[in-house]
């Protein structure tokens, strides 16, 4: 291991560390614009230069190797020099239109230049003028502010995968441009905003809304898929203004997906913010009084076994509990978390959590992809995939339709039939996951809400067996979870007890007018049709499609605005923390229910957010453990391998990665996208 | 367009073979300057965008990467230029040694502006940097041919003789 002296502070460092590395490890920092951590290794703005003693030219300290005895100077007069030179090179081009910025308090560019900025320009000559490109709806671009550093073109290329951003002509002459206007092809293109260290590109919905003193900053986690990503949410006045991705290098490193990050225009649209009563076909609003009373009056009313719960893609583990708790203790047998239908081994968290952890797609090599486009599911579990084939050759197979998921797939068709070729041993690929140290099966939840979901689900785990899926340090047997809050609600055990109907049957039963009172906490990817003639209580922050019937609308709050816990697809409990509170008279999900038990004179057994964690933890202690990943779970049997399949093929489950959910459907933002990437 | 049978028909098929021979097959991708010179001289000098993508595909890379050399190297065109291009270096040996004459005299007599095409699409005259022939200044590059200690009477006069020739 080489050392080096940092400013005369002697320090080892691994071998091929750069001194750039080097120095920060020494905790010298060392000013950048185009060196980022995730990235390839540029070298092109030169913002990063030191002294080496004995070394006549300043050395870019990002690209250059630490080789041993070198002693690296950060601070003499010499680096001071070139520094203020870089600097005002790059500000002959650069304009100085900081006041009508957005990148303005925030800017690499405006930071470094109050250490190594002249105070006048001695530049006389013309500055060039670019002209700005459409990005589409989401990246807005003032080209002239460009400092060529290329981070958002090695974004798209080797994050993305989707190598759209390129530079054209030279020096001078230089841009950034797009294959195609109006539209990135990336689920992960917003993050080429947080990456630009200018201001030449910025969020466009964010567009002059606040400048970031202002903002109060709310660490949380995103719900808007499956992974968890950690989010800060930036608000000002009761509204989020932006979202932006936190480090969590087990999870979503620093990317978000777009969804993630855009959606939030919709916490402003289609909101219930009052408690809602269906009278003679309309709606009329009413007090929580009025409103409590009703579904009081309707659920005594209601035979337990002809009563009904369905929860839906975004409530957290408090809400799920309350109405869990809350119906049980009626008697009410009917109640489920898994609105799509999904088929899991009840009671065996191995058939519903990606077991190998997002950390695991480092290790893994070779998978299967069963009924899933990671692509649109998660796109930041995507990315890993395709660094895991960049950086090892991590070969991917995949049972569902074909998708650019950005690496290269081996296709074995839609037909499920393939499984069972699989499972046999009588398919190739099947030797390939033999042969691998961390064989990596992931099967999509979209493959589990199949009629034939419990077989598909057997098949995999008898494929799991036959190749050797889990061995000691290793479970790689995996579901991929589109929805925020289903892990959590297996988790929890929500699931019809004996003799109660699952989300179908619960549909199937108000068809036919077997139900005669229906609870949805926020269900709406159902076809809310089938409650037409079952008095329906909605409860959710969006009058989306569960609303639609419903006889009784209870305004809950957005992720943003209650404290909840969330299981991603690991199975790792996190907690969504509020920005601000709900908007008008929605309350928290776990208090309108807390309300409705007293109301039905059968309070639960808790009356606080402590009171309802600690009743999470005794049943699920592990649940408690927030951050953590669970311990891991056996491979216990389940699903039925010796069902009958469908003959219809795995489908995209996810047709419109923007519009998944009552908040993404209400957000103006995310309409745009679809109709940009329709359009191109 | 895409795949090397129509990017390089007939013979070019062996010439692009051969370069990629020259290249260990795991690195495909070192070929594309050559390769794009290829298809540059087989497109009438300059290189359409189909072109461009085509030259991508052939070589597994992305369009975008490709595109980005083409508009690195000023020896690639993305634009249509004339039978004949005529570079006219103007860097500091050559303007002292009386490159504003030649581009006068060129000028006159093709009776364009630099960066622009004869209307009978024989001549395209732009403005380049050292061409490395310093010694032998004012140097002009008209197509593959360096044409070396030119003054604006000589530049007008080669101008005027492949008219000539061209009309003929
Ligand atoms: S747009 Fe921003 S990220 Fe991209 S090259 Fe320019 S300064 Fe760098
Ligand atoms: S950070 Fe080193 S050259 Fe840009
Ligand atoms: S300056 Fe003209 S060839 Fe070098």
């Amino acid at each position: 291991m080489p050392t080096l002296s940092i400013d005369g502070t002697e320090i080892e460092v691994a071998e091929g560390t750069t001194v750039l590395r080097a120095c920060e490890q020494a905790g010298v920092e060392i000013p950048r614009f185009c060196f980022h951590e995730r990235l390839s290794i540029a070298g092109n703005c030169r913002m990063c230069l030191v002294e080496q003693v004995g070394v006549p030219k300043p050395l870019a300290s990002c690209a250059m190797p630490v080789t041993d005895g070198m002693q690296i100077l950060t601070r003499s007069e010499r680096v001071q020099a070139a520094r203020e030179g870089v600097m005002e090179f790059l500000l002959v081009n650069h304009p100085l239109d900081c006041p009508i910025c957005d990148q303005g308090g925030e800017c690499d560019l405006q930071d470094q230049a109050l250490y190594y900025g002249r105070v006048r320009s001695r530049y006389r000559e013309a500055k060039r003028a670019v002209t700005d490109k459409d990005f589409g709806p989401l990246v807005k671009t003032v080209m002239t502010r460009c400092i060529h550093c290329t981070r958002c073109v090695r974004f798209m290329d080797e994050v993305a995968g989707v190598p759209e951003l390129g530079t054209m002509g030279r020096g001078e002459d230089m841009e950034i441009v797009a294959a195609l206007d109006g539209c990135l092809h990336s689920e992960l293109s917003g993050n080429v905003v947080d990456l630009c260290p200018v201001g030449a590109l910025t969020s466009k919905p964010y567009a002059f809304a606040a400048r970031p003193w202002e903002l109060s900053h709310t660490e949380s986690v995103d719900v808007l898929d499956a992974a968890g990503s950690a989010i800060r949410i930036d608000s000002r006045d009761g509204r989020v203004l932006r979202v932006l991705p936190r480090v969590n290098e087990e999870i979503n490193e620093e990317w978000i997906g777009d969804r993630s990050r855009y959606a939030v225009d919709g916490l402003v649209v289609r909101r219930l913010d009052r408690p809602w009563l269906r009278e003679d076909g309309g709606f009329r609003p009413v007090t929580w009084e009025a409103a409590l009373a009703a579904v009081a009056t309707a659920l005594q009313a209601a035979a337990p076994e002809r009563t009904a719960a369905l929860m839906g893609d975004l409530p957290g583990l408090e809400g799920m509990t309350a109405l869990a708790d809350l119906m049980r203790a009626r008697g009410v047998a009917s109640v489920d978390c898994r609105q799509d239908g999904g088929a899991y081994g009840p009671g065996v968290p191995a058939s519903w959590r990606f077991n190998a952890g997002i950390a695991g797609i480092d290790r893994a090599d070779a998978v299967l992809l069963i009924g899933t486009n990671p692509r649109r599911e998660a796109p930041v579990i995507n990315a890993r995939f395709r660094r895991r084939w960049r950086t090892a050759g991590l070969p991917v197979a995949r049972v569902g339709p074909v998708t650019d998921l950005t690496y290269p797939v081996t296709e074995l068709g839609a037909a499920a039939q393939v499984l069972v070729e699989l499972a046999e041993g009588s398919h190739p690929f099947a030797d390939v996951l033999e042969r691998a140290r961390h064989p990596l099966i992931v099967v999509g939840s979209g493959a589990l809400a199949r009629p034939d979901g419990g077989v598909v689900l057997g098949l995999a785990r008898r494929l799991a067996d036959a190749v050797g899926v889990a061995g000691a340090d290793w479970n790689g047997f995996s579901v991929l979870q589109r929805s925020a809050a289903r892990a959590g609600g297996l988790e929890l055990g929500i699931v019809p007890a004996d003799g109660g109907l699952d989300a179908g049957g619960m549909l199937a039963a108000a068809r036919a007018g077997g139900l005669d009172f229906a609870y949805l906490l926020g269900a709406d990817e159902i076809d809310p049709d089938a409650f037409r003639d079952t008095f329906t209580v909605y409860q959710g922050h969006h009058a989306d499609r569960g609303a639609r019937y419903a006889d009784v609308l209870l305004p809950g709050a957005a992720y943003t605005e209650q404290a909840a816990t969330y299981v991603n697809t690991e199975g790792r409990p996190q907690q969504a923390r509020p920005a601000h509170p709900p908007p008008g008279d929605a309350r928290p999900d776990w208090k309108i229910l807390v309300a409705l038990a007293r109301e039905l004179g059968s309070p639960l057994p808790y009356e606080s957010l402590d009171g309802l964690r600690s009743r999470i933890e005794a049943a699920v202690p592990h649940l408690a453990h927030i951050d953590q990943l669970p311990p891991v779970a056996p491979l216990a049997p389940f699903g039925d391998p010796d069902g009958v399949l469908d003959a219809a093929p795995f489908e995209e489950m996810v047709p419109d990665y923007y519009r998944t959910c009552p908040i993404s459907r209400a957000s103006a933002t995310m309409a745009a996208c679809a109709r940009a990437v329709a359009d191109a | 367009m895409s795949g090397g049978t129509e990017l390089f028909p007939g013979p070019d098929r062996d010439a692009a073979e051969a370069i990629l021979g020259r290249y260990p097959p795991a690195h495909r991708q070192s070929a594309v300057l050559p390769l794009l010179d290829l298809a540059q001289r087989r497109h009438g000098g300059w290189l359409p965008p189909a072109v461009v993508d085509a030259v991508g595909d052939y070589l597994g890379m992305p369009s975008m990467r490709v595109r980005e050399l083409v508009t690195f190297y000023s020896m690639f065109h993305d634009r249509p230029v004339g039978r004949y291009l005529v570079q006219v270096c103007r860097t500091t040996p050559c303007w002292l040694r009386g490159s504003d004459e030649v581009l006068a005299g060129a000028r006159e007599e093709l009776g364009i502006a630099p960066g622009e095409t004869t209307p009978d699409g024989l001549f395209t005259l732009i403005e380049v940097e050292c061409l490395g022939a310093c010694a032998d200044a004012p140097v002009v590059q008209i197509n593959d041919d360096y044409h070396e200690r030119l003054d604006g009477e000589r530049m007008r006069a080669w101008l005027r003789d492949r008219r000539g020739a061209e009309d003929d």
